[in-house]
């Protein structure tokens, strides 16, 4: 009970705090500059016109602050300690990005890396577009569409844990029979008649394990967007094409898919954001071990293992940060199309 | 959107049904057996796989008579050596047969060739005669009664092996254990604490930016925004480091704990707001010129126009960007592994799975319910307000669709 009003108190004292800077910083802008007024009372010059010149920037302050202290000045700062040693203290070149590329574990991260951002945006994106496309036909439709996104909502920690269950084996040892299996994945196979696994450690082929849980959480995400936009499809068009005699097939592939093309290549950019950040998953599955490094595991290790080496692991943040740029560029470019419209 | 459905008949219709039933059942099966097995008791859990939960297992348990130093002399002048076998509370288990180094008083016991030695001599319940003239009844429930007209000599008891089944049960025990034992409550209470001032805080300041980034004339105005808009896209590891070092320095300097609520509030906030402003500035940015400019003819201040009448209008939005970013603050480990220490009083949930998962061992039913606690608010949260994590969904990726 103290535990959760010691709760509520931080929470309240918080959040406070903000709300009062907004409602005080606009009072005393207001009591600062007052419109002037004879001496009845009666208004003869507005200030408002001076205020307004100060006011956006009380609205827009604490956000450009906030920005610019957790994420402009460490993104540049970053960069700054890649040529760094691994106290930031001493200018050592490219020497870290020389270590890197030496590195077998930097290599091994960039080659799964490479593979997860082949396989799912992939997968999440074709077997989103899938169930759209199914579901939108069907009656229970809607409810299966519930059940497939569901798992957005479920932390990478917690999705680990589950998948765990699904991957887990019970090795038989030398002479003896095959266990009972407690992982779903390994029963199928025994009861194939097949011998139990350990999927997590089998190297190169557990990258596609972690890879599933990924994909399995978003799915839901493609299926969401996809399924909207390919409710834009205008309905005359596909009348028109199943007069003609088109099949259904046909018209996915020749009608469809084209109008909603633009919205796919945004799932994928956005998936393959969340891939080049992928650390949950192989943390707590894998740790990197059994050969499943990732950049940002890679990163995350080299910050904290062994006192921390700050060059070291800056410069595996400025190659994920440069595996970015191309989407940054993209999506600004987008954004500055679409204000031309509005 | 197409109203026509597929025939449930033709070979089209059966092939997509069959697939959206195939697709379903991978996407739900996993979670559907971490809330069976939280529901199991901990040693069928780590026998027998979660489908098997309402089956009756079988498994063998070893365990070793009492000596004659147990032994006790009832009213009858008899010497008895009893007990149970089971070492922790029985519930419903039952013993079916056992076996083990006893002698019968007629023959020797002969093994069926690829019989398990010693599971199947006798059937519990039964009283077995001895060949040293003593007796041996192994109840169903586990209970023993080794009965002599001599007093027992043995120095160590004789072991035994026993087949038990093990009928289906389900309890809260292990939602207890990690509640109780793991302080897994305190971890609870953490994880709100850290999630809702970090939802809270980033949506008022994003509301207020993204409505002078709207309405508000002021130098620069285009610029910033261009460079929220790139932000989006910064992977957050970019940030770590400086943050770290920072935090470090700010903490020694006014010698406070680096590690703090309001530090990892701020985190979350900072990694929050480019999201917001952006959502919030379509929406914000999508309302009627008109309301806002008669507003302004009958004398009100921005500051007044915005909280009487914008943010009250903004409401479908800022509750779209709260699911967003309250799923991603309760879900989220890396933040929290970064700035908050793994003291009880700061743990996340995440994190103490985290640490749960990375030791391996026998503590499969502390995970599967401490798994099942951390996602059931998220899945409360998404359930209950899809439409609108939905609504947010599409604002952020697909306009004017």
């Amino acid at each position: 009970m103290e535990r959760i009003v010691a709760a509520l108190a931080a929470i309240v004292l918080g959040v406070g705090a903000l709300i009062l800077y907004f409602f005080g910083t606009n009072f005393l802008l207001d009591r600062l500059m007052p419109d002037r007024v004879d001496a009845n009372g009666i208004p003869i010059e507005s200030r408002e016109k001076q205020r307004e010149r100060i006011r956006p920037w009380l609205f827009v302050g604490p956000a450009v602050i906030i920005l610019g202290i957790y994420l402009v000045y460490p993104a540049i700062q970053t960069i700054f300690l890649s040529f760094f040693d691994d106290n930031g203290k001493e200018f050592v070149g490219l020497s870290n990005y020389q270590w890197a590329i030496e590195n077998p574990g930097f290599r091994q991260s960039i080659s799964n890396n490479i593979l997860w951002l082949l396989i799912v945006p992939f997968f999440s994106t074709g077997l989103g577009l899938l169930v759209a496309v199914l579901a939108d036909r069907i009656r229970w439709g809607p409810f299966a569409k519930s059940l497939i996104f569901m798992p957005m909502a479920i932390s990478f920690v917690g999705a680990s844990v589950i998948w765990k269950f699904v991957y887990d084996a019970n090795l038989a040892s030398a002479g003896n029979d095959i266990p009972q299996q407690i992982g779903i994945l390994n029963s199928i196979i025994v009861s194939l008649g097949g011998s139990p696994t350990d999927w997590i450690t089998v190297s190169f082929w557990n990258n596609f394990f972690l890879m599933m849980i990924l994909i399995w959480i978003q799915t839901g995400f493609a299926m969401v967007i996809l399924g909207a936009a390919l409710r834009g499809v205008p309905e005359e068009t596909l009348e028109a094409a199943r007069i003609d005699g088109a099949s259904e097939v046909r018209i996915f592939f020749n009608i469809m898919l084209p109008q909603i093309m633009t919205t796919i290549l945004v799932v994928i950019t956005t998936i393959i954001i969340t891939v080049l950040k992928v650390f949950d998953v192989v943390q707590v599955m894998t740790n990197g071990q059994w050969d499943t490094q990732v950049l940002a595991n890679l990163m995350y290790d080299l910050m904290f293992r062994g006192g921390g080496d700050f060059g070291r692991s800056s410069a595996v943040a400025v190659v994920i940060m440069v595996a970015v740029i191309p989407v940054l560029v993209w999506n600004i470019r987008r954004f500055r199309q679409e204000e031309a419209y509005r | 959107m197409n109203t026509r459905a597929l025939n449930s008949l033709t070979p089209g219709g059966i092939i997509a049904r069959g697939a959206l039933i195939f697709m379903v059942l991978v996407w739900t099966l996993p979670t559907v057996g971490l809330l069976i097995s939280s529901l199991r008791e901990k040693d069928q859990l780590l026998v027998t796989g979660w489908w098997t939960a309402l089956q009756t297992a079988e498994r063998n348990l070893q365990g070793r008579t009492g000596a004659a130093g147990d032994q006790v002399q009832n009213d009858d002048g008899m010497y008895v050596i009893s007990g149970t076998v089971f070492e922790e509370e029985s519930g419903s288990q039952r013993i079916s047969t056992y076996g083990g180094g006893f002698l019968p008083a007629s023959g020797t016991v002969e093994y069926e060739p690829g019989e398990q030695v010693g599971l199947s001599d006798y059937s519990a319940d039964e009283v077995v005669a001895l060949e040293d003239g003593t007796t041996f009844t192994l109840n169903s429930d586990g209970t023993y009664e080794w009965v002599s007209p001599e007093p027992f000599e043995l120095e160590r008891g004789v072991r035994f092996f026993a087949t038990v089944s093990v009928p289906p049960s389900f309890s809260l025990n292990n939602y207890d254990e990690v509640l109780s034992a793991n302080n897994f409550d305190q971890s609870f209470i953490n994880t709100f604490v850290v999630a809702v001032p970090s939802t809270i805080i980033p949506i008022a300041i994003a509301a207020f930016a993204s409505y002078a980034f709207s309405w508000m004339e002021f130098p620069g105005r285009q610029l910033l925004f261009v460079i929220v808009v790139g932000l989006l896209v910064v992977p957050l590891q970019m940030s770590l480091i400086p943050l770290l070092r920072l935090y470090n320095t700010v903490g020694s300097t006014f010698g406070i704990d680096a590690k703090s609520y309001p530090g990892i509030w701020l985190a979350h906030t900072g990694f929050g707001l480019p999201l917001a402003i952006y959502l919030l500035r379509n929406y914000i940015g999508g309302l009627p010129r008109e309301i806002i400019e008669s507003a302004k003819i009958d004398g009100a201040s921005h500051f007044d126009i915005f909280v009487r009448l914008v943010l009250p209008l903004s409401i479908p939005a800022l509750a779209s960007f709260a699911i967003f970013q309250f799923l991603w603050v309760w879900n989220d480990l890396l933040i929290a592994l970064v700035f908050l220490n793994r003291t009880e009083d700061q743990s996340v949930m995440t994190v103490k799975m985290g640490e749960l998962l990375g030791s391996r061992g026998d503590n499969w039913q502390v995970l599967t319910s401490s798994a099942f606690i951390s996602i059931l608010v998220p899945l409360i949260v998404f359930f209950s307000l899809q439409r609108y994590f939905v609504r947010g969904l599409l604002a952020g990726s697909v306009k004017g669709g």
